[in-house]
């Protein structure tokens, strides 16, 4: 029981913040139900017993790759012709839909971290297994090595695509 | 709503004891933040041979009690074109985050609000989450310095954040836990910053970088872009960010001496009799004073960098650093050079 409630709470949040990412037209509020989305999911993570999945959920996706996705949205919104749409200031009704479900969300996951640091200190919660770090670092090297190979692959071809696309044009001819 | 869903564990003696523990750490840590203002005032004041705010009680000890007056007398202004309900948003969210890393830090052997085994991740995810205060901050004032600070902010953040990750695993790898309790325990021998001064080092610059403390505070450079981000900040919400700052400094010098200074342990050449006299908390307390000391000391003998040198020295320098450390200490580590608490399992 105490364990499936709150899991179920937390997915249903995910499940509202993912629904209402793909059906908004607006893509700033798309990226803050987004990232309330993948808090949501860090929790889901967290009390199924992966904690360590839950830890880097919140640090890669929701600190790190959503903060370069606002930060590249908030530059060129700035400059738009309907700064006003994404601004909610069309009919003055837009801010309230906008960051008011984000900010409710969030805050019914707040509820929930102080739920679990309150409670559980961990035994109670999560008596059946837990995954800790160590056991995901050697299913990682283990099993999975030809996986996270490939994903090593992947990252290496973004990222000399990245530095070609970055590199200043040489002007007149070739290099 | 919350009564009906955990009739069983939420009202018990134990949880109750949880939440007041929790009430009197922040009932305690707020106004700890706001005496840091005036030490450091007075402290930069000493070493820069002047006075400092010396007028309002004895010393000028009450001198941030005049502060929290005068902020809280001042019109709470929202302006016109700014999107109000993140502009109200954006200064909770850089306190709030900054008081739950709080949550993990073992204050001493009894005291401390969370035990999680995710410790170190919490922190991260807590410092990585709290960028969003300083984004949506710039954004939503609508002002071209307040958008140019916060997206220094969102660059430097994201950066560091990296190396401050990195430099943490090599105690992470020396104690084969990522619970700060057990990180304290296993430096009952010797503090980690004998081993792990690299790693020490990399990160207190990342931290400083991260809380936007002086040699790094571009993001609210005020001579090249007014206040930064919060330029449209007045009253309360300005000093909601004044606090999460200085929150900010004391969080990166309590985890600083849990990963890297044995936390609330005596020094282990001290006498057990000796030790045993000072009670825990006042080990960790003087350790953290101790280190914000050094971060005061910082801010006024150093210059701040370009914003590209910033950048640049972060992936150039800090991160190399790192991972010649992290490299290091795994090859001493699985040598037998260095021993750390918690076993290996070869194969």
């Amino acid at each position: 029981m105490s364990v499936e409630v709150p899991f179920y709470f937390a997915a249903a949040i995910a499940i509202i913040a993912s629904l209402r990412v793909v059906t908004g037209s607006n893509a700033i509020h798309a990226l803050l139900y987004l990232v309330v989305s993948l808090l949501a999911v860090a929790v889901c993570f967290y009390f199924i017993g992966a904690p360590f999945a839950a830890g880097l959920e919140v640090i890669v996706y929701a600190g790190a790759i959503l903060v370069l996705f606002v930060f590249a949205v908030m530059m060129f919104d700035l400059q738009g012709e309907d700064e006003a749409k994404h601004f909610g200031r069309a009919g003055n009704e837009g801010w309230f839909s906008a960051w008011f479900g984000p900010s409710v969300l969030a805050l019914l996951l707040l509820v929930e971290l102080v739920y679990i640091i309150v409670v559980s200190d961990s035994e109670q919660l999560l008596a059946s297994n837990v995954i800790e770090a160590k056991q995901v670092g050697i299913l990682l090297y283990g099993p999975y090595l030809l996986a996270v190979e490939i994903a090593s692959f992947l990252l290496l071809a973004g990222l000399v695509a990245g530095y070609h696309f970055a590199k200043p044009d040489v002007q007149g001819g070739r290099p | 709503m919350m009564a009906d869903l955990m009739p069983v564990d939420f009202i018990n003696t134990q949880t109750l004891f949880k939440l007041i523990e929790i009430a009197v750490i922040l009932g305690l840590l707020i106004p700890i933040a706001a005496m840091l203002v005036w030490v450091e005032r007075r402290m930069i004041g000493i070493w820069q041979d002047r006075h400092g705010p010396n007028r309002v009680g004895p010393g000028g000890i009450l001198q941030s009690l005049a502060d929290l007056l005068k902020i809280l007398g001042k019109d709470e202004f929202t302006p016109k074109f700014a999107d109000r309900f993140t502009f109200i948003a954006a200064p909770i969210i850089a306190a709030v985050t900054v008081l739950m890393s709080f949550a993990v830090i073992p204050f001493s052997d009894t005291i401390g609000v969370s035990n999680l085994n995710i410790g170190v991740l919490f922190f991260l995810a807590m410092t990585s989450l709290a960028v969003y205060g300083v984004v949506l901050a710039g954004w939503a004032s609508k002002n071209k310095y307040a958008l140019l600070g916060s997206m220094r902010a969102a660059a430097q953040t994201i950066s560091y954040e990296v190396f401050m990750g990195l430099s943490l695993m090599g105690v992470v790898l020396l104690t084969g836990s990522f619970n700060l309790r057990d990180i304290v325990l296993a430096q009952q021998d010797g503090w980690f910053i004998s081993t792990q001064i690299i790693g020490f080092i990399v990160f207190l610059i990342a931290g400083i970088a991260e809380s936007h403390r002086l040699p790094f505070d571009l993001p609210e450079a005020e001579t090249e872009l007014t206040a930064g981000f919060h330029t449209e900040y007045s009253g309360l919400k300005f000093a909601l960010f004044f606090l999460g700052e200085y929150l900010g400094v004391t969080l990166i010098s309590a985890m600083s001496v849990t990963l890297f200074f044995g936390g609330y342990l005596a020094p282990s050449f001290l006498p057990a009799n000796i030790a045993n006299m000072i009670p825990a908390l006042v080990w960790f307390i003087g350790k953290v004073f101790i280190l914000i000391m050094f971060f005061i000391l910082l801010r006024t003998s150093l210059p701040r960098p370009r914003f590209d040198q910033l950048l640049a020295f972060g992936w150039k320098v800090m991160l190399p650093l790192a991972l010649f450390n992290l490299l290091l200490t795994a090859v001493l580590r699985l040598t037998g050079v260095i021993s750390g608490a918690g076993d290996i399992n070869h194969g």
